[in-house]
């Protein structure tokens, strides 16, 4: 485990690797994200856990994506996010639908080791319909004729994500945001951004290591202030509504997004 | 009556209409995107003691094990009731969220994608279905894509489903054996005629469907005191419709 800047935590990244997302409600780096924008690879490929918002979304917006698998892109109540719904429309993205659980559950076969996960639902779909990764199979354990769907293990390459706080070992508190957790362990490695680093061991106390992601997983991490802006951290700060709004105005056309980017992008972050 | 006007009575009728359909449920999970049904679950937690598990909240939501622990304890019947939209409901209450036009490679337009929709439409016992834009475009006889169906083959393993579709204009009751859609009540402004003329899919109507019966005076006071401050923290922009101005 490293401390790094956001540049190097980034820089991390190779060309073709798979890289775990949250949802904006749960710990997004938008440091990291901002870091991509700038210089990045055009090859992203995205697996959100288990959907995305603005990060997706500016990322697809300059062409950094090759590929997303995602159960939805949306910027929540500031409406539809328009990059997306034109890169997938105009097929710019490999994207593969997926449903909420359908990530969870492939993911959590990812940390046991195991090959598969079975899933209730999905049958009839059209998602399931064109996921020829994904199989069919009679419940083994039941005369019954009970068809169940296997899901294939996900294990991204990368786990990146923002948490508020860290310890000089690496230990990263996410709290109940668990499914960060699930992510890193079913990645090879995580990257991680955090608003500080604290003195002291978070594993010390129970009431700070039940919330604790052990520095095992991570490999890297980068102290970003306000990290997640115009997204929200925690109990720290909420999402910027505003910004959100005024984003999901912007990048109805090139222009506004354009303009909005250039923003984001000028905004220097505040070094620790 | 002015648009302002006509809107908040429309959503109140849906408010009243999805209110009316938790009766008697105990645990109800709100998904994404969803303020008329987290509205609605707020209010039942305030008059009976209801159970919310609002997703996107941090005050009205109590899971601990992350995004996982909704599906898992869905798959387990600890929850009675959920919500689902869509860009299309059909008449069998097939419903669309990936896009209009031919899927995967054809789409015209593209929705935000099936969230977890298609694995809850099939595991929670009560699907309130919600869409207030009540339009032949927005509830045709086919959706163009299915991101989750209606109903199910008797074989599959499927405890849920749809039971109700609230709009802006009607409620009506779903049939899961019979696969349709029955008026049950009309909101204010509405009539047989208007309503056959805005649907895309056919449905079972008896002639003298009542009115959607509004909110009690009870239930605004709980709306004004309570529930629009808890479900600002989730959908700033809706909870400034419900207060007064």
């Amino acid at each position: 485990m490293r401390f790094v800047s956001t540049q190097e935590l980034v820089a991390g990244l190779a060309p073709g690797d798979l890289i775990a997302i949250p949802p904006d409600y749960s710990g997004v780096s938008m440091a990291a994200t901002r870091a991509l924008l700038r210089a990045g690879s055009d090859e992203l490929r995205l697996i959100a856990v288990p959907t995305s918002g603005l990060q997706a979304e500016l990322l697809i917006g300059v062409g950094r994506v090759a590929e997303l698998e995602a159960a939805a892109v949306s910027l929540g109540e500031a409406g539809p996010a328009p990059r997306f719904a034109d890169a997938v429309r105009n097929r710019r993205i490999r994207m593969r639908d997926t449903t909420c659980p359908a990530v969870h559950a492939a993911l959590q076969a990812a940390e046991k080791g195991i090959p598969f996960m079975p899933l209730r639902g999905l049958l009839g779909t059209d998602i399931l319909a064109h996921r020829d990764d994904w199989r069919v199979v009679p419940n083994p354990f039941t005369k019954a004729d009970d068809p169940i769907v296997l899901l294939p293990a996900i294990a991204p390459d990368v786990a990146l994500f923002h948490a508020p706080r860290a310890d000089r070992d690496g230990n990263v508190w996410i709290g109940r945001r668990r499914e960060l957790a699930t992510m890193a362990h079913a990645s090879r490695r995580s990257l991680v951004t955090v608003e500080e680093v604290v003195e002291g061991s978070l594993l010390a106390h129970e009431e700070s290591a039940a919330g604790v992601l052990p520095a095992m997983y991570v490999e890297a991490i980068a102290v970003a202030p306000r990290g997640a802006w115009p997204l929200g951290c925690q109990d720290l700060y909420d999402a910027d509504d505003v910004e959100l709004a005024r984003y999901a105005a912007a990048a109805r056309s090139a222009d506004g997004f354009a303009a909005w980017l250039e923003m984001f992008l000028g905004r220097t972050e505040v070094l620790a | 009556m002015s648009r302002d006007a006509q809107a908040a009575r429309r959503r109140e009728a849906m408010l009243a209409a999805i209110l009316r359909r938790l009766e008697g449920c105990r645990t109800i999970a709100v998904g994404a995107s969803s303020p008329l049904p987290g509205t609605a679950a707020l209010l039942a937690r305030a008059k009976w003691g209801a159970r919310v598990l609002m997703l996107g909240s941090r005050r009205h939501n109590s899971f601990t094990d992350g995004g996982r622990e909704l599906f898992d304890i869905a798959a387990q019947g600890r929850l009675d009731a959920f919500f689902l939209s869509g860009g299309q409901i059909d008449g069998s209450a097939n419903i669309n969220l990936l896009g209009i036009g031919s899927y995967p490679d054809g789409l015209i337009q593209r929705f935000p994608g099936s969230f977890g929709s298609a694995y809850l439409y099939f595991v929670v016992p009560k699907v309130i279905l919600f869409r207030e834009e009540h339009e032949r475009r927005t509830l045709p006889e086919r959706v163009d894509v299915v991101s989750a169906p209606g109903t199910s083959p008797a074989h599959v393993h499927r405890p849920g489903g749809p039971v109700a579709l609230v709009t802006g204009r009607c409620v009506f009751g779903f049939d899961r054996s019979a696969g349709r859609f029955s008026l049950e009540s009309l909101h204010p402004g509405e009539d047989a005629g208007s309503l056959r003329a805005a649907t895309g899919f056919d449905y079972d109507a008896r002639d003298d469907a009542p009115v959607t019966e509004g909110l009690s005076e009870a239930d605004h006071a709980l709306i004004r005191d309570r529930v629009a401050d808890e479900i600002a923290e989730t959908y700033p922009r809706f909870a400034a419709t419900l207060r007064p101005t």
